[in-house]
């Protein structure tokens, strides 16, 4: 009976978390501006909302730029950030300290407060406050200190002996880095450099606040498409582009986590 | 005596020979702090007390909280973010309980299935459930109503994470100790279990209560428009009426709240789960 209610528990849970994706993955494939259950029966299923996005060169570029942006940000704040997390980790001073205090701001921070305040600094030094290089900062600021935050546990489970020991052996405290360190810590690099790339996906107000005219992003169309459309259904293409983000990403973690339970039963 | 052992660091890190050491590593990226975080947050607070006329003045606090205007969107926004935090709390915990608890959530399978979620963009997941809210009718009963499941649904995987890992690291025979010496279920699970995961409670709140507070995605495309909340006050100071004094007051004040609730849940010492299972 409890275990019953368990699995009803989590099969409701599941429903709340899926029924909406599911709903949307389902009117991609019909060709209605509005989403209900009588425009679903008369205009039936089809691929045309996939046809209309992949011939939509505007929101073709919107994707590939949203994409571009994210591997930019994503390089940049793993070079960053681990840096800064294996100099936090070997400075003990007030140096360490300060900066890994002043990378917990944007972390707890509202993302309202950080963007603004961006937009304060950005059009002091420059006329303008958007610009390329601000959005790539913009990105930089939310993403680097969940990279330091997830090479830091990497860094406290090497053996510190081991830099020693290269050292020690003559290598240059450089070669010891890129050989003994880096090695060790390399799973939590990558796993900051996935999070970087999801979280720069994933922003949408940073983006409004620092995007250069005429830029956008997924999240900034896709709000605008929302904000404006009186309507209350999403804008037919959209649901295509959003479906096939959706199946990628599921099967993605799906696929990584099938991969590394087979790898833990060896 | 200390600057001794500090020059024998530096000498096992190489710096002698070298000129370099493993925790300048962190000077680039403090630096890159100090020029994007800190001193932009210096400018909020200098915006903040300053007049149109440029001179200082505690005008714009004066304003913020003698209109009625924002003090009740002040109201409703803490109103929003606390309602959507306890029913996030209220229907993670049990999921997060039965996942950490029982064989059902074999090799992480579930788990994994709960918070893929996370990793697709926010605001086409907002966009997914609106049109199922207008699919099933349920969109027109209440903007208030509505915006609480969009934001339940957006945030609710960033509370089933931290209490699930909370969960799994407790000590399991403590559970056991209070059973064998005679508490009740009901009572062991109130007296060791709930405290005992207080700190991902505290951590899932961060994550949840701040972000429904200020993120206005959610409240203008669930709200039919009707429903303000403070993040939306500041960005139409900074976008529509480009009174960025102002502004900056009430994102002053956005930070002051965030200090007081990390001052509450800090009580319980947290940890960032964010990615943690990545």
């Amino acid at each position: 009976m409890k275990k019953l209610l368990q699995v009803f528990y989590v099969f409701l849970m599941l429903a709340f978390i899926y029924a909406p994706i599911l709903t949307l993955v389902l009117y991609s494939f019909v060709d209605t501006p509005i989403v209900d259950i009588k425009s679903a029966l008369e205009i039936g299923f089809s691929l045309n909302l996939y046809k209309k996005l992949f011939n939509d060169a505007a929101l073709m570029k919107i994707v590939w730029d949203t994409l571009a942006l994210a591997l930019i940000v994503a390089v940049l704040s793993t070079l960053l950030g681990t840096a800064g997390a294996i100099g936090i980790y070997y400075s003990k001073g007030k140096l360490g300290k300060s900066v890994s205090a002043a990378s917990r701001i944007p972390v707890i921070n509202a993302e309202i407060v950080t963007a603004v305040a961006l937009v304060l600094l950005f059009s002091l030094i420059f006329s303008e406050s958007r610009s390329y290089f601000a959005l790539v900062v913009g990105h930089l600021v939310i993403t680097t200190p969940f990279v330091v935050l997830s090479v830091i546990p990497k860094l406290k489970q090497m053996d510190s002996n081991l830099y020693e020991a290269a050292l020690d052996l003559g290598a240059s405290p450089f070669t010891a880095l890129f050989k003994v360190v880096l090695p060790e810590i390399i799973p939590g690099v990558l796993s900051g450099f996935m999070l970087a790339i999801t979280l720069s996906l994933d922003d949408y107000i940073i983006s409004a606040y620092t995007r250069p005219a005429g830029f956008e992003t997924i999240s900034t169309y896709v709000y605008g498409a929302m904000a404006k459309s009186n309507a209350n259904s999403s804008l037919p293409a959209l649901r295509a582009l959003s479906a096939i983000i959706f199946i990628v990403i599921i099967l993605v973690v799906v696929i990584k986590n099938f991969y590394s339970s087979k790898k833990e039963v060896k | 005596m200390r600057k001794e052992k500090t020059l024998n660091n530096e000498r096992t890190a190489g710096s002698v020979r070298f000129g370099f050491s493993r925790r300048q590593l962190c000077i680039p990226y403090g630096v890159f702090l100090l020029c994007f975080v800190i001193i932009p947050l210096v400018l909020i607070v200098v915006y903040a007390f300053r007049g149109n006329d440029g001179g200082f003045t505690l005008d714009n606090f004066v304003k913020f909280f003698s209109s009625t205007t924002t003090i009740s969107t002040l109201i409703i926004s803490v109103l929003l973010a606390l309602a959507t935090t306890i029913v996030c709390v209220i229907i993670a915990y049990p999921l997060a309980y039965i996942l950490a608890r029982s064989n059902l959530n074999r090799g992480g399978t579930l788990l994994m299935l709960f918070i893929v979620p996370m990793w697709i963009n926010f605001v086409l997941r907002a966009m997914a459930m609106k049109d199922l809210l207008t699919l099933t009718g349920i969109f027109g009963i209440n903007n208030y109503l509505n915006v609480i499941i969009g934001m339940v649904y957006d945030y609710v995987p960033f509370m089933i994470l931290p209490i699930y890992t909370v969960l799994t690291k407790m000590d399991k025979s403590l559970v056991e100790a209070s059973l064998d010496l005679g508490a009740s279920p009901l009572k062991t699970f109130t007296k060791v279990t709930l405290p005992l995961s207080m700190p991902g409670i505290a951590s899932g709140i961060t994550m949840v209560f701040m972000p429904t507070m200020t993120c206005y995605v959610i409240s203008d495309t669930f709200g039919n428009g009707l429903i303000t909340i403070i993040g939306k006050l500041i960005d139409e100071q900074f976008t529509a009426f480009s009174n960025w004094n102002f502004g900056s007051a009430m994102a002053m004040i956005l930070l002051a709240i965030m200090l007081i609730s990390m001052w509450v849940t800090g009580s319980f010492k947290s940890e960032d789960t964010r990615g943690a299972n990545l």
